[in-house]
């Protein structure tokens, strides 16, 4: 595919995105001229108003319009929070991207490795020892994993912090520069609040970090699988390659190219998945935001985190197949 | 005996019902040799069958509580102890069987048609009808599915018929990828011409030749997504926009019992295991089908 057609197809995802959006949108069934109003208006003053909010134009022109808004970066007001929801999503999703960007390292740290061994020992207990934690992987609720990791690490053994992003005393000592707490700490220079936002974060992290474990490590054993049933190993082996360098070294590094398209898949997933987790943890990211305006029927909101999870989920999905072309000679 | 399989394993059937049977019969031992495959068939059985005979497994009213026996810790009156309301969580669960399994069976039978057809139409007529149709069907593949049904739900209104729906319109995607991935290998085979000269008509071809052929592969892949389906089932029901109480769905259960979590877990962490069974019961006989049905990639996953 050539870059202009590649370039076609985003431009279409995110046209499609917002499509689905605008469409979710108007398929409420609540009124939105009533929710300005209120049901007791007369006839003239409902008028005035749907023709001010614009609804009485054909669907097309109602479409380009809410295009033109959301290129502009208007998404809205928010019914519960009062302000634009832009403003709100921008100061909510550091706590979203700090989160899942623990939870991938872990992933990526933990999964690869265990990919690699599960492959390298195919058939054997510790292979079908990572099967079961990869299928756990795909069969457990992420918010009840949460609440068992309260109750365990938190309530019980008391090994972490509890909900929030830190204990309620530390809060606002350290000034706003990124919005992640790790790094405005480091550069507040107060480890304190580092380490309690570390005893915080480290929980829902770890558990986010399990799931995308899951997929890495099922993925990786599979690419593995296929390296080394190729004929360039059995030579390696057949001219006395140590085992461990004809896994590291020969069957390893040519699935390093899709093992990155798999972790940014991964990394999308997670921003995903943190919709449950933030719920279990009250952790103020873009999930909660998005599940309390859920609750709230706060529309413009609920649209705005979705199309702001939706846009960047499409974003690491095309970044990641971008960079599996750059890197892999054969696809050039 | 020995004939009976002889007849189910012949190499020449006599009749299409005997090649039918032979081929389930052979998938049915393949299954039988692989023990994960077995666990999970199991577990799907056992779902099966509480659910359909609930009323004989509760040892208590689903719905009535006493509120002198709320929040028991579990022992021999109730087995997995009682919550807030005083219902035993055991006979809770039994019935919420039926919810889960009346959600990935409503799911699965709108979700696999519908994407069947779209995949089999885009497949069999290709050119411009086949661009639109996957367009649509990769711009919806690429968006992430939980937001999307939380979005829908959000716009539809909590409740179990539009979290199915909600999570219908978000898996049909990848079955049409697969209904059209089939349909492309033999839309140009000789018993499709032969068909298309004896005058049959386009949708006469693709309802009554080309689906049957693709819905092996989409069943496959159904089957490894219902534990997906009721994950994301049970996460409405756990944010309070699936089933609506008094209803026994175990995520809306867990999400009753997260106030009593660190003084009475069992009333969160009990639906919780229910859930992980019934998911991994699924994943298991879905990793054994693709084994059996699909050797090529089955061997290395």
């Amino acid at each position: 595919m050539s870059a202009g057609a590649f370039a076609i197809t985003i431009a279409l995802t995110f046209l499609g995105l917002l499509a689905i959006t605008f469409f979710i949108g108007r398929i409420i069934p609540i009124d939105p001229v009533l929710a300005v109003v209120g049901d007791r208006a007369p006839q003239e003053v409902y008028e005035r108003v749907r023709v001010e909010m614009g609804l009485d134009r054909p669907l097309i022109m109602q479409f380009v319009s809410y295009v033109g808004d959301v290129l502009t970066g208007n998404l809205g007001t928010s019914v519960t929070t009062g302000r634009p929801v832009a403003s709100d999503l921008a100061r909510v999703f550091p706590a979203t991207l700090e989160m899942a960007t623990l939870g991938i390292i872990i992933g990526v740290v933990l999964g690869v490795p265990m990919g690699v061994v599960a492959a390298a020992r195919r058939g054997s207990l510790t292979d079908q020892a990572i099967r079961v934690v990869g299928l756990l992987g795909y069969s457990v609720p992420a918010f009840w994993l949460g609440l068992i990791g309260l109750l365990l690490f938190y309530a019980r053994l008391q090994w972490v912090s509890g909900p929030g992003r830190l204990d309620i005393f530390y809060d606002g000592l350290v000034p706003t520069v990124t919005g992640l707490m790790l790094v405005d700490s480091i550069i507040a220079g107060d480890w304190t609040v580092f380490w309690n936002a570390v005893s915080h974060l480290v929980l829902p992290a770890s558990i986010l970090g399990f799931f995308s474990l899951a997929y890495i490590a099922r993925m990786t054993r599979s690419f593995m699988l296929d390296q080394l049933s190729q004929e360039y190993v059995i030579t390696a082996r057949v001219k006395g390659v140590p085992e461990r360098q004809v896994i590291w070294r020969h069957a390893f590094r040519p699935i390093r190219v899709p093992l990155i398209t798999v972790i940014g898949l991964s990394y999308a997933g997670l921003l995903e998945g943190s919709v449950m987790i933030e719920t279990v943890f009250s952790w103020p990211g873009i999930g909660n935001y998005l599940t309390s305006a859920l609750l709230n029927a706060d529309m413009n909101a609920v649209l705005g985190a979705t199309l702001v999870i939706g846009a960047v989920f499409i974003a690491i999905n095309k970044i990641s197949d971008v960079l599996y072309r750059v890197l892999d000679p054969r696809a050039r | 005996m020995a004939t009976t399989r002889e007849w189910l394993l012949t190499e020449s059937p006599a009749s299409r019902m005997q090649a039918r049977l032979g081929r389930s019969y052979r998938v049915f031992t393949a299954l039988m040799r692989n023990p994960l495959a077995v666990i999970g068939a199991l577990i799907i059985l056992a779902l099966v069958v509480l659910a359909v005979f609930a009323p004989y497994f509760a040892t208590h009213s689903p719905y009535a509580g006493t509120l002198t026996d709320r929040l028991q810790p579990p022992g021999p009156e109730f087995w997995l102890g009682s919550d807030e309301l005083g219902r035993d969580i055991w006979s809770r669960i039994v019935y919420g069987a039926r919810i889960t399994l009346v959600i990935v069976l409503l799911v699965a039978a709108i979700a696999a048609p519908l994407g069947l057809i779209v995949g089999a139409i885009s497949g069999y007529f290709g050119g411009w009808t086949d661009r639109i149709l996957m367009g649509v069907t990769d711009v919806f593949l690429s968006m992430p599915k939980l937001i999307l049904a939380l979005a829908f739900v959000a716009a539809l209104g909590p409740g179990i018929e539009n979290a199915v729906i909600a999570i219908a319109i978000t898996s049909w995607p990848a079955y049409a990828r697969i209904a059209r991935a089939e349909t492309l290998t033999f839309r140009n085979s000789e018993f499709i011409a032969a068909i298309r000269l004896q005058g049959a008509s386009a949708a006469r071809v693709i309802l009554r030749h080309i689906l049957p052929l693709c819905s092996s592969s989409v069943i496959i892949r159904v089957t490894l997504d219902m534990a997906g389906i009721i994950l994301t089932a049970a996460g409405l029901g756990f944010l309070g926009l699936g089933a609506q109480p008094p209803l026994p769905e175990w995520g809306a259960m867990i999400s009753r019992g997260r106030a009593f979590i660190l003084d009475q877990w069992w009333v969160a962490t009990m639906p919780g295991f229910a859930i992980v069974i019934v998911s991994l019961g699924f994943c298991f006989l879905g990793d054994g089908l693709r084994d059996v049905l699909d050797p090529k990639s089955g061997g290395k996953q």
